[in-house]
């Protein structure tokens, strides 16, 4: 062992000032959690008003900065950072790096998040009320007639984007530099590959959000004409730039999380993961398909014919290597022994739910039919379906399988079937009815509705509590294994689980792997 | 534990002890773009908060911990290095960084190109009424006529600011000059063309000055890259003439409508760009003469350096044939 480095410093400033990858990880972890209640009780507020047709509790206006806080803080501040979170805690245990390639940047990448999503949530309080033009932003509604607030706004997505450039040239460096001898490429863990293709997609795309934003800033600002008509620009300009960002960030959010279901169900199935080169040409073919669909988020912006038949059939082929993703995930089920704790409710739910928002997107994708889906709740369906079963529910199900890993202790076996039980009947009573207010018309972003749209309605709201409950369940469960949980005395805290982490002693101590492993014995995935 | 068990023939990474660079750069940060908000919405809105002009000083004190900070953080860097600390690994992990650092550079301007090409190829048109978007034309812009650079903008075709049929973001007058290549009798007198040749010489000198330092002759190395620091420094001059006279004598300002706005913001990041890298070379150069920091196997600073000046040449490249040629 080396002269220094014996543990982490006390107090606050071992949080402030600390380079190491784990304790990094857990900030990012709680500081996404933190963000995932808020974004959450934004989302009751919505519900709350829906719970019956007319103006119940809040203003039109603050109904729609409800809509926009709630998807910028759960994309930006919740989902994402929870996935920077775990590439921090497991990406080095995984390829046997001592910590990851650039520690003090990794520092700095997370301390800029939460001053960020401090300003962009005090613009509740700013004259004009908060951005309320949706989380799409698009133009004129958040440059022309955008509350002064939005200058706040723009300059907290700017320092997000910085904040993920820097954590993901961090995560490309760890994952290219990094590895242990012998760990070549194809002997990655699968969380390791997505996560390295997902850092790509970030580089890639996070500039171009910047570039948005800083357009918007300028016509707002200086006069310049990117999105305005009457200066020779185009309001749909803002529309493509924004989802040629949009469309890879959803990839972005569901490729770690495939990342996750690759490493935990061929641990409750005890059987290697089912056809792992193509799952790693599966996500590269997804990141590079994600790059020339962008417009099928906006088929009705009125794109010429040729356009729309473009993006349609490259939206399609999408499905081919997703579809190679959920085939192997079940064969790697297949004739297993497995096995149904938290993790594996969870990664099963996910499975099962995301595979529906899959299809939904499948049938989004069909140019003349988005015309009668556009903007209405089918679509708030779907990708609540990909983004919260499927983003949210791997999260949870890592969460569960790898906390004893971290923390040394376990969690409550039965309480954790509990949340998943109440999460999974919850967030089906949410959104499934959401499908047919959809495609019967009702149009999402609005805080009053039509009569016939009133059962549903209820009963999206009451799901939405209940979903919103069981959350603090796991909240519970979480903090009682870390205080009081059973500690687990092995290293091997799964009996099917493998990976170079399930090596190290449990709790992982404070530095792993200061110099690298030997790796002849380790299986290929 | 495992890690102590295993041989220690492999040099050990290093992992730097807890460091308040991170936070002393946030506080920078946080404090310039949460003054410059103020300022900016203070000189647009009339303020959204009363700052009574402090809101200024925010900005500037933020600036100055920013700059500060980063500062003593490439001090901190280049000190380990000097002390032995830096493996061969760590060094990899730097390339790779800035590599990929570069790499989002790249995509950064795509936007902005993006914006210029779409403007250019699908908008403009549809706004003058052609192809399956034209209707714009007959319902809202009437009588507009699309040239590139345009010489009136869709406004102004209808009669100016208020008498638009939507709301906008003020008045857009079109210049009566524009930048692209118009005289090829004064051929000489065109300011881009010399800059085009001094941004693409530079690039030369860059790698003359890189050749001298591999070979280990620092002197050709520190006279090579003072010529590329000067070359930048004339280039940024140039910029700064062209625009002067694009708004003093031309018409042309960031109010020009869309070609002013891609005009501006597109020289105008490159520019800023230009700016950075000249500093970076700088740098590199009085670490050189004052510290002799550099050797023949050891000078990643200045790398870094020269791959972004060819980085920002390319981008120059691309923007000398989409904004003053084609």
């Amino acid at each position: 062992m080396g002269d220094h480095h014996h543990g982490p410093a006390k107090g606050l400033s071992r949080w402030l000032y600390t380079t190491n990858h784990k304790d990094i990880g857990t900030m990012y972890l709680w500081f996404s959690f933190a963000m995932f209640l808020l974004g959450g009780a934004f989302a009751m507020v919505i519900r709350a008003e829906l719970f019956q047709p007319g103006m119940q509790l809040v203003e039109p206006g603050f109904f729609n900065q409800m809509t926009t806080l709630h998807g910028l803080v759960m994309v930006f501040g919740a989902i994402m950072p929870s996935f920077v979170g775990l590439a921090n805690w497991l990406i080095p245990m995984m390829i046997g790096a001592p910590d990851m390639a650039l520690p003090r940047m990794n520092n700095w990448s997370f301390w800029i998040l939460p001053p960020a999503f401090l300003m962009l949530a005090s613009t509740l309080l700013m004259e004009g009320g908060a951005p309320a033009f949706g989380w799409t932003f698009y133009a004129p509604l958040s440059t022309t007639y955008a509350p002064p607030s939005v200058t706040f706004f723009i300059f907290a997505i700017h320092i997000l984007g910085v904040s993920s450039i820097m954590g993901s040239i961090n995560i490309i460096a760890t994952v290219m530099n990094m590895r242990a001898p012998g760990m070549t490429y194809m002997k990655m863990p699968l969380f390791v590959w997505t996560w390295l293709i997902t850092a790509f997609l970030l580089v890639a795309v996070m500039p171009v959000l910047a570039g948005a934003v800083t357009m918007m800033l300028m016509d707002i600002h200086f006069g310049t004409s990117f999105f305005s008509a009457a200066g020779g620009g185009d309001p749909v300009l803002f529309q493509h730039i924004f989802w040629f960002f949009g469309h890879p960030e959803v990839y972005i959010i569901i490729l770690p999380a495939f990342g996750v279901i690759s490493q935990i169900i061929p641990a409750f199935s005890r059987k290697p993961l089912f056809g792992y080169a193509s799952m790693v040409y599966a996500t590269a073919g997804i990141a590079f398909l994600s790059f020339i669909v962008w417009a099928h988020h906006m088929y009705t912006v009125g794109m010429p014919v040729a356009g729309e038949l473009f993006f349609m059939y490259a939206t399609m082929l999408i499905a081919v290597p997703t579809g190679v993703k959920v085939f192997n995930w079940v064969t790697t089920m297949w004739r297993g022994a497995m096995t149904f704790e938290t993790p594996m409710l969870f990664s099963i739910g996910f499975l099962v739910l995301f595979t529906i928002g899959g299809f939904t997107g499948l049938m989004l994708s069909i140019a003349p039919a988005d015309f009668q889906y556009h903007d209405t709740y089918f679509v708030v369906a779907h990708f609540h379906y990909v983004m919260v079963a499927g983003a949210v529910f791997s999260m949870t199900a890592a969460v569960y399988f790898w906390l004893p890993k971290w923390t040394g202790r376990m969690y409550n076996e039965t309480m954790g079937k509990v949340h998943f039980w109440v999460s999974f009947i919850g967030f089906n009573v949410t959104f499934f009815p959401q499908h047919f207010v959809g495609l019967a018309g009702m149009p999402r972003r609005i805080p009053d509705y039509a009569l016939q749209f009133a059962d549903f309605n209820m009963m999206s709201s009451i799901g939405a509590f209940i979903y919103g409950m069981s959350q603090l369940l796991f909240l519970y469960n979480v903090i009682a294994a870390i205080v009081s949980g059973e500690k687990v005395s092995d290293e091997k805290v799964w009996d099917g689980a493998e990976g170079l982490e399930w090596t190290l002693p449990s709790p992982a101590p404070y530095h792993t792997f200061e110099t690298p492993p030997k790796l002849e014995e380790q299986p290929a995935y | 534990m495992s890690s102590a068990e295993t041989s220690t023939e492999y040099e050990k990474y290093y992992v730097p002890e807890s460091s308040s660079l991170a936070v002393r750069a946030t506080i920078g940060l946080v404090l310039s773009v949460f003054g410059g908000g103020l300022v900016l919405n203070e000189m647009t809105f009339g303020g959204t908060h009363d700052t009574g002009g402090a809101a200024k000083w925010v900005l500037f004190a933020g600036l100055a911990i920013f700059i500060a900070t980063l500062t003593y953080w490439f001090r901190t860097t280049i000190k380990e290095n000097k002390a032995g600390m830096n493996s061969s690994q760590l060094s990899n992990s730097y390339v790779l960084g800035m590599f990929w650092f570069i790499f989002s550079e790249v995509m950064f301007f795509a936007a902005f190109f993006g914006a210029l090409l779409y403007v250019r190829w699908l908008a403009g048109p549809w706004l003058a009424g052609e192809g399956e978007g034209g209707r714009m034309n007959f319902l809202l812009w009437e009588g507009f006529e699309y040239t590139w650079p345009p010489v009136i903008t869709p406004q102004e075709v209808v009669g100016g600011a208020l008498s638009q049929p939507i709301a906008n973001n003020g008045a857009f007058v079109s210049q009566h000059t524009s930048m692209s290549f118009a005289d090829a009798q004064a051929w000489y007198a065109w300011l881009p063309l010399w800059n085009t040749i001094i941004l693409l010489t530079s690039s030369v000198t860059c790698e003359f000055a890189h050749r001298g330092l591999s070979q280990g002759n620092i002197k050709k190395f520190e006279a090579w890259l003072a010529v590329t620091v000067g070359l930048a420094i004339i280039f940024l001059f140039l910029q700064a003439a062209e625009y002067y006279e694009a708004y003093e004598l031309f018409g042309l300002t960031l109010n020009s409508g869309i070609y002013g706005s891609t005009f501006f913001m597109l020289t105008g990041f490159h520019g800023f760009h230009v700016a950075m890298g000249m500093t970076m070379l700088l740098i590199q150069l009085i670490r050189s003469v004052r510290n002799k920091h550099m050797t023949s196997t050891d000078h990643f600073g200045f790398s870094a350096s020269s791959w972004y000046w060819h980085f920002v040449d390319v981008v120059w490249v691309f923007l000398f044939i989409f904004v003053y040629i084609i």
